[in-house]
């Protein structure tokens, strides 16, 4: 089992005069399920990718409880594995030994290690490529690396962070279609930090939609829909329509009060 | 088509040959002028400061045979290995340095107060030292490339990229791993770089050294050569330190091309 449960997390950067602090996330809860693919919603600046750094263990919370599986998370490690916007592949290492290296850094045996890195360079679709090096690949591949690099240490939890943000459109159209055949092979609790509305419905079961400053869950929606999820079908349509006012209008309320603070 | 491709291939050869020809027009033009000024408007006595191509070469000629030259070059280039395989040692503290504040801290200082003195500022004390001969100045030359190795190491650890150190230690990297595995690996294309520039220091530091401190080297060949006013092998000298500067840095720059295929596609 693998559940995460957020639970009044709160983050305050501390500057060098208290005026100076800022408050980047104030009483976040949720729960993420077992196996559930939970996206992050919000604008830039809501905080989004700070939860999910704080969840990898790259930062640390200011107050609240962070829980995967009733433990409290800690250090960065291989149970929550991270892919990130700009792919940070090893550029030194090959498609095949970047795959391969958080297998090695568990440890686990040589024989093991080279099945489960061919097996995970064919999950990605990059039998073939497994020489190259990072520098020769397209965006949409390297990204495939690094899912692969993480999935093949059989994380928990996998956090993603914008990680179709820097592709061109058709290329992340692709790396969507991928994404979901990739997860409904190997089963994980993903978390997905997006700014796009279609991206979050294409894929998510949950979608937690943030507000900004401080970064709070506005709403926590459900997603019961079949996959694969059409734009034009009335039941996402609908949905994408709830979300927009829901963002559009936390916009609005901010200039409000930007107005009346004579901003 | 094979056809074109290999007219097409001949044609860029020939204009590639014939541009780099071109290239070379002032320096034998230049080479013609010293070569009639020295034997046609010099005095006899004006000609032996200024000794023309030709005389060079027949010089070079000789130092070559004799293996004189050859012998020099080699005692100077092992100086100059031995100096490196020294300031090696700046690569792990540089890496202590740009990963843990506080060796930082404690180190700079000292550091900050050494780096400036020019090595060859260092040749008094270490003839007192060392006395005169090859470990003072395999000393002098230490210094040369110590510091430029130091501080582009320092720089490139400090520089890696958060992204690569956060994506080994959420794979199960613990801090050795993250330490020699990436950020060493990292940080390798800017370490390669101090040494560049740290032989290169090295190698002018080198002939310094030897001018005053040595019995054997180039820098040794072209002041005994000075004495006997030997201008021919003065300037042969010189040139082979030149081009042996020049063919150390080519090897270095070779090398890393070779060993860090992947650093090329970083600078794109």
């Amino acid at each position: 089992m693998s559940r995460l449960v957020v639970s009044d997390v709160c983050k305050a950067y501390t500057g060098k005069n208290t005026t100076d602090s800022v408050v980047a996330l104030q009483n976040v809860t949720f729960t993420v399920a077992h196996n559930e693919f939970c996206s992050i919603l919000g604008h830039s600046g809501c905080g989004k990718t700070t939860l999910l750094n704080m969840i990898a263990g790259f930062e640390r919370l200011t107050s609240g409880k962070l829980l995967l599986d009733e433990t409290p998370v800690g250090k960065p490690g291989w149970e929550r594995a991270v892919i990130f916007q700009d792919y940070a592949l090893f550029p030194w290492m090959t498609v095949y030994e970047n795959i391969a290296f958080g297998l090695e850094m568990k440890k686990v045996p040589l024989k093991e290690r080279t099945y489960v890195t061919e097996q995970h360079v064919q999950l990605v679709g990059l039998a073939g490529f497994e020489k190259r090096y990072p520098h020769e690949l397209s965006g949409g591949m390297r990204q495939r690396v690094a899912i692969a690099r993480a999935l093949a240490v059989d994380p928990h939890v996998l956090l993603m962070d914008e990680p179709f943000a820097a592709l061109d459109a058709q290329n992340r159209a692709m790396m969507q279609n991928e994404m979901i055949r990739i997860w409904e092979t190997e089963r994980k609790t993903v978390i997905f930090v997006t700014h796009s509305i279609e991206e979050a419905i294409k894929l998510s079961d949950r979608i937690i939609v943030m507000t900004c400053r401080p970064g709070h869950v506005k709403e926590n929606i459900v997603v019961d829909l079949p996959r694969p999820r059409h734009e034009e079908d009335p039941a996402v349509t609908t949905l994408k329509r709830r979300i927009r006012s829901l963002i559009n209008k936390e916009l609005e309320d901010e200039s409000c009060t930007a107005k009346k603070n004579g901003l | 088509m094979e056809q074109v491709v290999d007219k097409a291939q001949s044609k860029t050869l020939k204009v590639s040959v014939l541009s780099q020809l071109r290239n070379l027009t002032l320096l034998s033009i230049l080479l013609i002028a010293w070569q009639l000024i020295s034997t046609k408007l010099l005095s006899e006595s004006m000609a032996l400061l200024m000794p023309p191509p030709t005389a060079l070469a027949t010089a070079a000629w000789e130092l070559i045979k004799s293996g004189e030259l050859l012998h020099h070059l080699l005692s100077s280039l092992k100086r100059e290995l031995w100096a490196f395989l020294l300031a090696a040692g700046a690569i792990p503290l540089g890496i202590a340095m740009g990963w843990w504040k506080i060796v930082h801290n404690q180190m700079d200082p000292l550091i900050e107060i050494l780096r400036p003195i020019p090595p060859l500022a260092w040749i008094p004390l270490s003839i007192l030292w060392f006395g005169i001969g090859d470990s003072q100045n395999v000393f002098i030359i230490f210094l040369g490339i110590f510091f430029p190795i130091l501080l582009n190491t320092i720089t490139g650890v400090k520089n890696v990229e958060t992204n690569l150190i956060r994506a080994a230690r959420c794979v199960g990297a613990n801090e050795w791993n993250v330490l020699r595995r990436v950020v060493f690996k990292a940080a390798f294309p800017q370490i390669v770089t101090g040494i560049r520039v740290g032989l290169g220091v090295g190698w002018m530091a080198l002939v310094a050294a030897e001018l005053v401190g040595a019995s054997s080297g180039l820098g040794f060949l072209i002041n005994d050569a000075r004495t006997m006013l030997r201008t021919d092998i003065v300037i042969v000298g010189m040139l082979t330190i030149g081009v042996a500067g020049l063919l150390i840095d080519v090897i270095i720059r070779k090398l890393s091309r070779r060993l860090l295929p992947w650093s090329v596609g970083l600078s794109k």
